[in-house]
């Protein structure tokens, strides 16, 4: 017999249910407990860049928008910097700039809403840039692991047309589901398609 | 602190429930059905959001306490505490958990819950905290009910604890449910058997803790938590991002 291997097994993922917004965003549920709702403000005031504003829903298989999902959204800076120590630029990125944000789907219409800074690119596999991109994790009843999937900007033809990540992408017509469209000025669309003919692409990180 | 920028193990997504699972009715329609895209670790993975004390109340862990008006919620009083480590054993400091559940009746404080079972105006139902530089956590609460819900004509889920963390890369990012040792309901939910491996539902039980319990005043358990490790850097490869 050789040495046994004491690695631990990760604890399983559960649904995060209907009820979610009591632990991630009480405000949502119907009622205020903490001094502040985490993740209400991804970029904070003093961010350089664009500030943008991102709208859509989640569709189920059936095309129906799902009303109880709440999404986490992950970024870097306009200047492509993470506020995170492992990131060798953390410290210039502005005071109040944390890029992560919570947003939830509204329970009558589905619709949610992500107001942010356009993220600068980030370097990627081999050193290569990555389209800039906002990184989501997507949980709700019915959603036993969480999802994970990009939003890149339609936008940016070339920087999506050298993506590392996006050049991943098999079939070509599907680098589309990872697209926000622009709907005006500093204003974009992306839905989330969780199965079906426009399924979006969802990683396995 | 060290700062760990290594790339996570993979995950083995045998140990998690699978997208579509038809005894959880809603899995059907909300379940992607084309193959996940791997992708290995970039520098959006390896970090994440970092939280400090600053964004914590002082009764946050508390929720005995942290939403009473007119006294204590109604309820078997409990301790739920434990570590958060990685797949390598190691302590995660100072990450950020939230907790939520049902009060004793089984009956959430949220505009969509409709059971009978009466709101307790001195429960809120969630809580948050920091692990120490060890990884150690604990909170306060009152034993959550059991309910029912609509799945099958008659399908109750076991009491339990909702459980959200982070890590220190956003690839650790989980969501899990801790349930109660002994709880016949666990083995007729379909929700927990959503999990295809019996270790891995034994995993998310957490046993009864004597020597936490406060006598005379709280009983205890204790929940572990493992997150997905990261290699360490010994003879890699240019870090991905970097």
């Amino acid at each position: 017999m050789p040495q046994p291997l004491d690695y631990l097994k990760e604890t399983p993922s559960q649904t995060a249910g209907p009820y979610v917004h009591i632990g991630l965003a009480p405000g949502a549920a119907g009622f205020e407990i903490f001094h502040n709702q985490l993740g209400a403000d991804i970029a904070g005031p003093d961010a350089a860049g664009e500030r943008i504003s991102i709208e859509g829903r989640v569709l189920d298989g059936t095309g129906t928008a799902v009303k109880d999902v709440l999404i986490e959204t992950w970024q870097a800076n306009a200047a492509g910097i993470h506020a995170h120590p492992a990131d060798p630029r953390h410290g210039e990125v502005e005071p109040g700039f944390r890029g992560w944000g919570r947003v939830v789907s509204d329970f009558e219409t589905g619709r949610f809403v992500i107001e942010t800074v356009k993220p600068g690119a980030v370097a990627g596999p081999g050193g290569r840039p990555m389209a800039p991109h906002i990184s989501l994790w997507i949980v709700a009843r019915g959603i036993n692991l969480g999802l994970q999937t990009r939003i890149c900007f339609a936008d940016e033809p070339e920087a999506n047309a050298a993506c590392p990540v996006l050049g991943l992408i098999e079939q070509a017509h599907r680098r589309e589901t990872l697209l926000a469209e622009p709907a005006g000025p500093g204003a974009y669309r992306f839905d989330v398609h969780l199965q079906g003919e426009r399924e979006t692409v969802f990683f396995d990180i | 602190m060290t700062v760990e920028t290594g790339a996570f193990f993979m995950r083995d997504r045998r140990r998690h429930p699978p997208a579509l699972s038809p005894s959880y009715k809603t899995s059907v329609a909300r379940s992607p059905r084309l193959p996940l895209l791997s992708l290995g670790s970039t520098m959006s993975e390896i970090t994440g959001p970092v939280f400090g004390h600053g964004d914590l109340g002082p009764l946050d862990n508390d929720l005995i306490r942290n939403f009473a008006s007119t006294g204590d919620p109604v309820g078997e009083r409990i301790i739920v505490h434990g570590r958060v480590v990685d797949e390598r054993g190691r302590g995660v400091p100072h990450t950020l958990l939230e907790v939520w559940q049902a009060n004793a009746g089984g009956r959430y404080r949220h505009r969509n819950d409709r059971h009978l079972a009466p709101i307790d105006p001195n429960f809120g139902g969630c809580g948050r905290c920091l692990t120490d530089e060890t990884g150690a956590y604990a909170f306060r609460t009152v034993k959550p009910g059991a309910y029912p819900w609509r799945n099958g004509a008659n399908d109750w889920r076991p009491a339990h604890i909702h459980i959200s963390v982070f890590g220190t890369g956003f690839a650790q990012r989980l969501i899990t449910q801790m349930y109660f040792e002994g709880d016949p309901l666990i083995a007729r939910c379909p929700i927990v058997q959503t999990l295809p491996d019996p270790a891995a539902i034994e995993a998310l039980v957490a046993p009864l803790d004597m020597n936490a319990a406060v006598p005379f005043d709280s009983l205890a358990y204790r929940f572990d938590i493992v997150l997905r490790g990261r290699r360490s850097t010994f003879f890699e490869n240019r870090p991905e991002g970097n």
